[in-house]
């Protein structure tokens, strides 16, 4: 017998079928904007600054395999610094899944005050970002 | 999960002491694929209906029981999984 540990919630991030009555459109993954800017941990703030546009107040620092490594924020961007993002970018953000249920989630960005929040595949891999605005 | 299928003497084709072996999304679907595996999902029937993997069926931890898995072909490879691993 076997064991599929990581279960339909990995199944379903990595965009593979499922099967219900579920409505797709009351998942986190149906307002996920995947246009957020990245950048990586070796880059200078300043370049970061240049690229990301007025839209957006964060830019999500990902390694070469696409796995979150952190986030740059609106100070850190707007600072445009001549230093490593690895050196200003906060650590360990909050991160769900595109499975997730988008009325539980709202719930929860408004009781934590939470703008926005990553969304990532269960091996870390980011999905896109789901913006407070956006629910 | 990992006790109560123990408990059953389900049809384990792995050895060992009768535990499921862990796998991930290609091993699931490459035990699908090539050995005509049973999927099943141990989730409560509400959560089942709401969505499960293709071709899945149900039998909510809950029930588990000599009597709910009897229509499992012990000649196939069984693989269970809820939502994530806990």
């Amino acid at each position: 017998m076997y064991e599929y540990t990581a279960g339909k919630a990995d199944w379903g991030s990595f965009g593979l079928p499922l099967e219900g009555r579920a409505d797709s459109s009351t998942r986190v993954g149906s307002v996920t904007r995947t246009d957020v800017p990245t950048c990586r941990p070796d880059e200078l703030v300043s370049a970061v600054a240049e690229r990301v546009g007025d839209e957006w107040e964060i830019s999500v620092v990902t390694n070469e395999r696409g796995v979150v490594a952190g986030v740059l924020d609106r100070a850190a961007i707007r600072s445009g610094e001549q230093i490593l993002v690895e050196e200003a970018m906060s650590l360990g953000p909050r991160t769900i899944r595109p499975s997730a249920r988008k009325g539980k989630i709202e719930q929860r960005m408004r009781d934590q005050n939470l703008a926005h929040l990553l969304v990532t595949r269960s091996d870390g891999t980011l999905v896109g970002v789901l913006r407070r605005d956006d629910l | 999960m990992r006790s109560a299928w123990r408990n059953l003497g389900t049809p384990a084709r792995n050895e060992g002491e009768g535990m499921p072996t862990p796998i991930d999304r290609d091993e699931l679907q490459r035990l699908r694929r090539e050995e005509n595996a049973h999927l099943v999902e141990v989730l409560p029937a509400e959560d089942f209906e709401d969505e499960h993997l293709p071709g899945a069926i149900n039998i909510p931890l809950k029930t588990l029981d000599r009597r709910s898995t009897a229509s499992l072909e012990p000649s196939r490879p069984v693989i269970v999984y809820c939502y994530h691993y806990q």
